[in-house]
């Protein structure tokens, strides 16, 4: 049995969902949750019902906002005393920034954004995409002990019925230290839905949107399932979207459990980035279209008669 | 100022990845390479900055092999003024790859005042490298970059996170920086620039030279595969107005009643 640290992000008073993903996934070890700032009585409470044994929380000057050199050094002083054989956190912007800056304090190894990943005997083997998941590969770490582990959310899914742990709280005073780089300001993105990489369902245009304007028929078939909206690279480069909505090799790699395609041909770049989502449905008006070999259901139609038909049957269902 | 660019060469976006034989990588004999896209936004940036800030200069550094030396040379051709080449294989783990750039900085004598790198590469997509090394170097480091302005070292960048947000850093000394698409429009590499690269320095490391070895590997990768293949999905033909209605009412009750998506 391996000692494990997973690292937490909260949004309000719930916990991100990538924790509760990889506690479920780490039943049987001696898990704690190690979060800076406050963790809600309704968040303790969903982190002991995926079986967080303790839940550590680290506040002190400094540590209100996000500086990768602030949370890393808090950080590295509580987990150096902790005795841990591995960190865990979401891919998640933060545990991108963070934990290769982290790791590297204590000259360890990380694997990056695994997809899934087993414990035998308390010992951590990956699996990760590559090549914007071109292709696959197993991923171990070597090396001194912490090996740190990025999973990327909505990949290994909530456990059905979880181990449940202690759930204790534990209050820590930690510190800042020097930062150097620090945020003076944050300007609020223009969606308030979620992120592309957390998203659960995703509708994306390409090309064939022809214009930003027309970007409106997706926001309203989004809004009607809970969807966020992306673009692939031809209608980013055409202007059509801001590089953040990209979705491929040179965007966000995704990987929902719905993808509805709109007008995106299926360029091997972009197939890359968002075949692993659970069920792809592709519109296209052309029926050779490389979109329609990774289509679960595929329509050859014109997007903008199919779209609008679509959303109304949504509202229909859903409503 | 002493600017440094990070470079990567890697297999263009569009190369079909097939697993080599026994599973440890892929393929690479008929790979055509190119420089990692994310690292023309720093090389991009770091041209930029020099132009704005007399007398500094751009040195680049790629660790990597040498079959091909594309990356490097696109770099000297955009306006890099030397380049630094550290011979290990493509595929080195990030904390080798930092812990390498690291070694060839302090041997090229000079103190950075900036690092540029790309926000990841798109072969591992590890996303370590700037960090890592922003650590091992005892710097601040800002990744995922959209915005950059300020002179010297004094800077005001964007970093881009969730939904579209931005958090806004700012440095005033040595920092590595990250850069993503949409910072700037990389220039396209004139043809006097490329007959000129082919005078720049450029200087060649091993990788003991720069202070690697193998006790450095962190990360051991093994059975590449492709990923499983779908079943073949069902196809409508929506083409005719008439039955439009008809077949999309039926995908959405299959997302329901079938694939139980919604």
């Amino acid at each position: 049995m391996a000692k494990v640290a997973v690292f937490t992000e909260t949004q309000g008073d719930n916990v991100k969902s990538v924790t509760l993903e990889i506690l479920g996934k780490l039943a049987g070890q001696e898990v704690d949750v190690i979060s800076i700032g406050e963790v809600s009585a309704s968040g303790l409470a969903e982190l002991a019902k995926y079986g967080a044994g303790n839940v550590h929380v680290l506040k002190g000057d400094g540590l209100d906002q996000y500086s990768p050199e602030g949370y890393a050094n808090a950080l590295k002083d509580f987990i150096g005393n902790g005795g841990y054989d591995y960190v865990f956190a979401g891919s998640t912007s933060i545990g991108k920034d963070l934990l290769p800056r982290l790791s590297s304090m204590f000259g360890a190894g990380m694997a990056s954004e695994v997809t899934n990943f087993t414990m035998d005997g308390g010992s951590f083997a990956g699996t990760r995409p590559l090549f914007a998941g071109k292709c696959l590969a197993k991923v171990e770490v070597t090396g001194p002990k912490p090996h740190f582990v990025t999973v990327r959310p909505n990949a290994l899914g909530l456990p059905e019925s979880p181990t449940a742990g202690a759930g204790s709280k534990n209050d820590v005073s930690a510190s800042a230290g020097q930062i150097r780089a620090a945020i003076k300001e944050i300007i609020k993105g223009a969606s308030e839905k979620l992120d592309l990489t957390e998203a659960n369902i995703i509708v994306s245009g390409g090309r064939a949107m022809k214009n930003a304007e027309n970007f409106k028929i997706l926001e309203e078939m989004a809004d009607v399932i809970g969807a966020t909206v992306g673009a692939s690279r031809a209608a980013v480069d055409s202007g059509f979207a801001p590089h953040a909505m990209q979705v491929g090799q040179t965007g966000k790699t995704v990987a929902p459990s719905l993808y509805i395609a709109c007008g995106i041909s299926g360029a091997i770049q972009h197939l890359a980035g968002m075949r692993t989502s659970k069920v792809i449905v592709a519109i296209n008006t052309d029926p050779d279209a490389p979109i329609f070999t990774k289509a679960d259901y595929g329509i050859v139609g014109d997007l903008f008669q199919i779209v609008p038909i679509m959303t109304e049957e949504f509202k229909k269902l859903l409503g | 100022m002493n600017i440094f660019v990070c470079v990567k060469q890697v297999p263009d976006t569009e190369t079909k990845v097939t697993p080599n034989g026994d599973g440890s990588y892929i393929e690479t004999s008929s790979i055509k390479w190119i420089m990692n896209p994310y690292d023309e936004f720093a090389v991009e940036q770091a041209l930029l900055h020099k132009a704005a800030n007399a007398g500094s200069t751009v040195t680049v550094v790629r660790v990597g092999g040498t079959k091909d030396t594309e990356a490097l040379r696109t770099a000297l051709a955009m306006g890099a003024d030397e380049a630094i080449l550290v011979e290990a294989s493509d595929n080195l783990d990030s904390y080798m790859t930092a812990k390498a750039i690291k070694g060839a900085i302090e041997k090229s004598g000079k103190t950075p005042d900036l690092i540029l790198t790309g926000k990841q590469a798109i072969d591992d997509d590890c996303l370590q490298v700037p960090q890592i090394l922003a650590q091992m170097m005892e710097l601040p480091s800002v990744s995922v970059v959209v915005g950059f302005e300020g002179t010297g070292s004094n800077l005001t960048l964007k970093r881009e996170v969730e939904g579209g947000a931005l958090e806004v850093y700012t440095t005033s000394g040595p920092v590595v920086v990250a850069c993503n698409k949409g910072l700037n429009t990389p220039r396209y590499a004139s043809l006097p620039g490329i007959m000129k690269a082919k005078k720049k320095p450029l200087t060649t490391h091993s990788l003991a030279d720069v202070g690697v070895s193998a006790d450095d590997q962190r990360i051991k990768y093994s059975n590449f595969q492709l990923p499983p293949e779908k079943p073949p999905g069902k196809k409508f033909d929506a083409t005719d107005e008439g039955n439009q209605s008809s077949i999309v009412s039926e995908v959405v009750g299959l997302l329901r009643t079938e694939a139980k998506v919604i």
